[in-house]
């Protein structure tokens, strides 16, 4: 499944037409532009110039600032790195001119440049450009980024994410943090604990112990807070984490016995709806933050869970087994006559609304096997990017355009680990982490 | 009353064992409480003795089994129940933690509401055969706390079940 690449400049049309076949619309002059969708895709040579250090004791943070940028250009599958061994004209200065025909020659389509300066305030000044070498041009102007040091990996981010949407034309998503449940232990005895990290498991912390099992965190839209479901009480009970105090407190104060689980937040953080198990039969719900006001939204004998709002928080859709087995529901955010959009065989579960709007994410159990998929809204151009012995529980980068899930292994061995994949099935990685970790939810991009 | 004295003093250190927190987690940690993970009977006292919690875990049985992706009392399972709450109607001063669990072939979520569905079924046999509703309350698992660890049927089958845990006192 894949990509295509549509064209850029006349001249690297020509190139790109030799193997590839283009969209007949797309011939034409024009800056460099990967197309992310299906097809197949050679990754784009790239060239990340080691950054410049302008200052004496720049050396070191602007070779690790030149490492994080190509590893994850390179991470995203669409770029393949140049190494410098290769280049006929380094580059000795940040402002020096480009020697177009030099890197045409080694036939990187895209050139990364830079700089880093200490500004003797214990900040940083990092600088970059990106050129277009078969346009003969820069793509975007240059920009230039100020931080403390110790913030070298998220500028290293911010420039990774302008360069890639400069080129594929998506928003970024490597400024961004993932909460996921940490895992050690024997599986029947499994300890877990709420962590968080970078996307690309860097600046790896724990948010809590391992004393009480501790499930499927989410982040809210603004990064700030954490829900999560907690047998601290012994209950399974939806608890609410502070990123900034670290403070947890339970969702709601409800009867003891009552189980509370699956919570996710509305687009605009106010409002969180969850499922809510009372006697044996769980339903959705919907809290207001703000209020505390607690709204039923379906009132079903069957299992109604793993709600996901629609970016414009109109509609929600959901898990049920109202029709005997498990399958995907869209209906509206205040509750209404669900619609039923997976027709496929097996089970469908955890539906995530992709936050660009245009696709739905799921779990889908078939013949023994896990799959992680997306479908259109409607359920239409259903999709299966990855099969495994277990797969589940989808989460969305913030362009809605990269997937990160939960893959373990059989057996009494058996472990979890969070993987990514694109949502053509291309590019399935290990996401590294600190040991077994399961059930990430990708964070927004960072301000 | 010595006995269940005992019995109790053993759990609170089984609790307590099961707290061995490493310091990795830092002061990130938010939770200081012993370990949660499950109400813990004791297989305790001699099961030969009808009022032992060994006696009901052990010669009655405290768990009962479900097939695939089904909350339905099987009749081996209405048997072992009704056992139970002749046991559990003979000792009015016992309560009781239904655990509903599923096996692995399932999603997070869906097993967590699948196990809650297993426990209240259990609950709602007890009931039927006198037990108090006050005694018994119920939890669910999901698949996070299999029996059994390998990834075969043997070992699914042993994992969607019911467990009644019980415990001496407390709101009897």
């Amino acid at each position: 499944m894949l990509k295509k690449i549509l064209l850029a400049t006349a001249a690297a049309a020509l190139l790109l037409a030799i193997g590839l076949r283009l969209s007949p619309v797309v011939a034409q002059d024009g800056p460099l532009r990967i197309v992310i969708e299906d097809g197949v895709i050679e990754p784009v040579p790239i060239a990340v110039a080691p950054f410049i250090a302008e200052t004496g004791g720049a050396g070191q943070v602007a070779a690790d600032i030149t490492r994080v940028i190509a590893a994850n250009m390179v991470g995203t599958g669409l770029f393949r790195e140049i190494p410098p061994e290769a280049y006929i004209s380094p580059v000795t200065s940040f402002d020096a001119p480009v020697a177009y025909a030099d890197w045409k020659a080694i036939n990187a389509q895209a050139l990364i440049t830079g700089s880093v300066a200490e500004t003797g305030d214990g900040g940083i000044v990092v600088k970059f450009r990106l050129f277009d070498i078969f346009a003969g041009q820069p793509l975007g102007d240059g920009l230039q980024f100020k931080g403390g040091a110790g913030d070298w990996r998220r500028i290293a981010h911010k420039v990774s994410d302008q360069i890639y949407s400069r080129i594929t034309g998506e928003g970024g998503y490597f400024d961004s943090q993932v909460v996921l449940v940490s895992e050690s232990g024997p599986k029947d005895a499994r300890r877990k604990a709420l962590a968080i990290m970078d996307q690309d498991g860097a600046n790896f912390r724990y948010l809590t112990d391992d004393s009480t099992i501790v499930l499927a965190p989410r982040f809210s839209p603004g990064g700030n807070q954490v829900l999560y479901t907690s047998f601290e009480t012994g209950f399974p009970q939806i608890k609410l984490l502070d990123l900034r105090t670290g403070a947890a407190q339970p969702l709601a104060n409800l009867d003891q016995g009552t189980m509370t689980f699956a919570p996710r937040f509305s687009p605009d953080g106010s409002t969180v709806v969850f499922s809510l198990e009372q006697a044996g039969n769980t339903d959705l719900y919907a809290m207001a933050l703000g209020s505390g006001q607690m709204v039923r939204l379906t009132d079903a004998p069957s299992i109604e869970t793993a709600p996901s709002f629609s970016p414009d928080g109109s509609r929600i859709v959901f898990e049920s087994d109202r029709s005997g087995t498990q399958q995907l529901y869209i209906m509206p955010a205040g509750g209404g006559e669900p619609t039923r959009i997976s027709f496929g065989e097996g089970r469908y579960g955890t539906p995530v609304w992709s936050p660009r709007g245009d696709l739905i994410a799921f779990t889908k159990q078939n013949a023994g096997r896990f799959h992680i998929g997306v479908m259109r809204t409607d359920g239409s151009e259903e999709r299966l990017l990855t099969a495994s012995f277990l797969d589940e529980g989808p989460t969305w980068a913030p362009n809605g355009r990269v997937i990160m899930f939960t893959r373990e292994t059989a057996g009494a061995g058996g472990a979890a680990q969070a993987y990514s994949v694109d949502i053509s099935g291309r590019n399935l990685r290990r996401v590294p982490t600190e040991g077994a970790a399961s059930d990430p939810s990708w964070g927004p991009l960072r301000p | 009353m010595t006995r269940i004295a005992t019995i109790l003093m053993l759990c609170g250190a089984m609790a307590l064992s099961a707290c061995n927190n490493p310091n990795k987690y830092g002061k990130g940690g938010i939770n200081d409480d012993s370990y949660q993970g499950g109400i813990n009977s004791g297989a305790l006292g001699d099961p030969n003795d009808p009022n032992s919690p060994a006696y009901f875990a052990q010669t009655i049985g405290d768990t009962v089994r479900f097939a695939v992706d089904q909350s339905t009392l099987t009749p081996e399972a209405r048997a072992v129940l009704t056992q139970q709450a002749q046991w559990l109607n003979n000792h009015p001063n016992v309560t009781a933690v239904i655990e509903g669990h599923a096996d692995e072939q399932g999603t997070r979520e869906y097993n967590l509401a699948l196990g809650a569905r297993r426990a209240s079924a259990v609950q709602q046999f007890l009931i039927s055969q006198g037990v108090l509703a006050s005694r018994l309350r119920t939890v669910s698992y999901g698949k996070e706390r299999p029996l059994a660890v390998c990834s075969d049927e043997a070992c699914y089958a042993q994992n969607r079940r019911a467990k009644t845990a019980i415990a001496i006192g407390a709101g009897a």
